[in-house]
């Protein structure tokens, strides 16, 4: 038999969230660890095997020039490389100090700003290698995980839809909370992925799953403003874990001041 | 079926107290019942079984990506037009698993399906829904290619059809020849009448089916006067209608103006959500996904409702052939009113409205339609000229 492919899990700049969807996995958990060996994923086990590993899930942006040095690394040690969460497929809520001047920040935040070594934005790892799939969310779903674990060991595309979340609201058959409530919802310019929890808890989408296909951003944020939104809330919406994905971003900036 | 074949082919009387009586005689029979309740501020199709789950004393207010709820000043169970859900989420399931299947010897195994087909009844389906299922029976059924869940699913249910009273500001069913007066593919159709000391229904039966169910709930013989008032509701439905749709020569209309540069101001606009789609009583694509278990030993196939206005929709080898969503609309409104007629032999929209109010951000498909038609005027004026 041949041996069982090895899977390899990362950190970078990131709250672990997404890491512990793998570990919440759990009546799933045991099916993955028939199928794959896990062979690197420290939260999990002090065990390390070496690579290098057929499947690398990648948590986290790349903010520290250590970093962006050791993506290199896992890149040449994996042979399939998915980026997992909003952190690494946009660079994630710590992505705002793209925004602003980090220099400031470290000035204010740090009694000795010179042991801190960072850089000015953080960053998507598919600006720094070439990552064969990305997996959106803050956090990613469980489902979509596994979905995308199964689909690497059997060959095959996973099914995750790039479509808009309005596409998840409509086949649950959720009542629309922008049309049927006013309440602003980032639903349509949103990737799917999350099962639209939020309308079906009557709140707007706040886009965790970051842009869709071909996001239509300024019609949406066009209607928002004649819902009675304020610029400023528009800025803050577009402004969240996918703020630097780069239809979110340059939408946002029209709404600056 | 035509009710004049039929031996009772006249209207009766149904007392709003006896409506109860109706709902009960059809789940005797063995029907599980769906039609109009309030849900998460709207007015959805779901399972219902008494009267109190009927939006009585409801309406809705609709207009460009706008939908609410009102309370009316009488008590009318169907006191409002069209919601966000239409039958067909019944009758051609959003989701569906089509199969289960596991690898063997050589190769795989289907598993036994079992195929249980729900006997659905609809409480209150509008004449543009009924429309809108003919048409779909069309294409799921007439065609050479039978879809045999509708088929089964459609062949089992009990329409309570009921004429609108009142149109809605989306509504233009007028235009497409689909309403508001109910006139085939129903059990019974009633018409519903408020009066200050009284309250009824005007049935009128469509079929043996219906025939046998009024036998069981007390009725009386209407009266001449009790039908034209009825009628006269129906027509106040026709004058209120909300928009309207300029339907003469519009297949070409359309085939003429493949490069208007309309499609490219829509497009700024539409968001290409897909919610148009979704929400049309008559858009029936669909994607299937194969989803195989981590050990790969098992599968099952799914199909689940998908839109025109996907990426992965027009995807061929290589990628997608409508990338701009200029192209993408323009599909949708070319299929719906123009190519839908040379295919179906019939228009693919039933003017119910429900893509104007579900827009959410207001693009409407009669507006569409009259910019593309003043240019039309304006070349044959500057003909003339
Ligand atoms: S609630 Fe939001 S995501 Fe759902 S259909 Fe409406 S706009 Fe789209
Ligand atoms: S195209 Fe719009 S108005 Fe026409 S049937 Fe579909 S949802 Fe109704
Ligand atoms: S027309 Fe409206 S509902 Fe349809 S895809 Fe465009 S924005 Fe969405």
């Amino acid at each position: 038999m041949n041996p069982k492919p090895k899977l390899a899990v990362w950190k970078f700049a990131s709250c672990d969230g997404c890491q512990l969807t793998l570990l919440d996995c759990e009546d799933e958990l045991l099916a993955i660890a028939e199928e794959i060996e896990i062979a690197h994923f420290p939260e999990a086990s002090r065990a390390v095997m070496e690579g290098p590993y057929d499947l690398s899930l990648v948590e986290g942006s790349i903010t520290t020039p250590h970093d962006a040095e050791r993506i290199q690394e896992v890149r040449r040690c994996s042979k399939f490389l998915v980026t997992i969460g909003a952190c690494a497929t946009a660079g994630g809520i710590q992505a705002l100090r793209n925004f602003q001047d980090v220099e400031e920040f470290i000035r204010i935040v740090y009694a000795h700003p010179k042991y801190i070594s960072t850089l000015e934005k953080s960053t998507a790892i598919s600006e720094h290698i070439k990552v064969d799939f990305e997996l959106r969310g803050c956090p990613i779903s469980k489902e979509q995980l596994v979905e995308v674990i199964s689909a690497f060991l059997n060959g095959r595309k996973p099914n995750t839809p790039t479509h808009s979340v309005c596409m998840e609201c409509k086949l649950q058959g959720t009542v629309c909370v922008m049309v049927a409530h006013g309440t602003p919802c980032l639903g349509p310019i949103t990737h799917a992925g999350c099962g639209a929890i939020c309308p079906a808890y009557n709140r707007g989408c706040y886009g965790c799953f970051g842009p869709k296909e071909t996001p239509n951003v300024a019609s949406l944020s066009h209607w928002w403003n004649q819902l009675g939104v304020e610029r400023e809330d528009i800025l803050r919406a577009l402004r969240t874990f996918n703020a630097e994905a780069e239809p979110f971003r340059k939408e946002s900036d029209n709404y600056e001041a | 079926m035509n009710p004049s074949t039929l031996p009772n082919n006249k209207q009766i009387i149904i007392e709003r107290q006896n409506f109860q009586r109706l709902l009960d005689v059809l789940k005797n029979q063995g029907y599980q019942l769906r039609g109009p309740t309030v849900r998460e501020g709207a007015i959805v199709y779901d399972e219902i079984n008494l009267v109190k789950d009927l939006p009585e004393g409801w309406t809705d207010v609709q207009d460009k990506a706008s939908y609410r709820l009102q309370k009316r000043d009488d008590k009318a169970l169907f006191g409002y037009v069209v919601g966000p859900h239409s039958w067909k989420k019944f009758l051609h399931p959003p989701v569906l698993k089509l199969w289960e299947a596991k690898r063997c010897e050589d190769g795989f195994e289907i598993k036994e399906k079992v195929a249980f087909t729900p006997q659905y009844a609809f409480i209150g389906v509008r004449s543009c829904e009924l429309h809108a299922i003919a048409i779909q029976d069309k294409v799921f059924i007439e065609g050479p290619y039978v879809d045999t869940t509708y088929k089964n699913r459609r062949e089992k249910i009990f329409v309570v059809a009921i004429n609108c009273g009142e149109a809605g500001e989306t509504c233009f069913c007028t235009s497409m020849n689909t309403g508001p007066q109910v006139s085939f593919g129903f059990d019974l159709a009633l018409t519903e009448v408020i009066q200050p000391d009284r309250h009824y229904f005007v049935v009128m039966i469509g079929s043996a089916k219906g025939h046998d169910v009024i036998k069981e709930i007390p009725h009386t013989k209407a009266s001449n006067q009790e039908i034209s008032i009825a009628q006269s509701k129906v027509e106040q439905a026709r004058e209120e209608m909300g928009r309207t749709m300029d339907t003469s020569d519009i297949k070409n209309l359309l085939y003429r103006n493949h490069d208007h540069t309309q499609w490219d101001k829509v497009a700024e606009r539409c968001l290409s959500c897909g919610n148009c789609t979704m929400v049309c009583p008559t858009c029936f694509c669909t994607t299937v996904e194969d989803v195989t278990d981590l050990t790969g030993e098992e599968t099952t196939r799914v199909r689940k409702w998908d839109s025109c206005f996907t990426m992965d929709f027009s995807y061929l080898h290589g990628g997608s052939v409508r990338t701009s969503v200029k192209s993408r609309y323009r599909q949708w409104m070319t299929h719906k009113l123009a190519t839908w007629i040379d295919q179906f032999d019939t228009s693919g929209c039933v003017g119910c409205g429900r893509c104007i109010s579900w827009c959410p951000v207001g693009i409407d498909i009669t507006e569409e339609v009259a910019i593309i038609q003043e240019d039309k005027a304006k070349e044959k004026n500057d003909e003339n000229a």
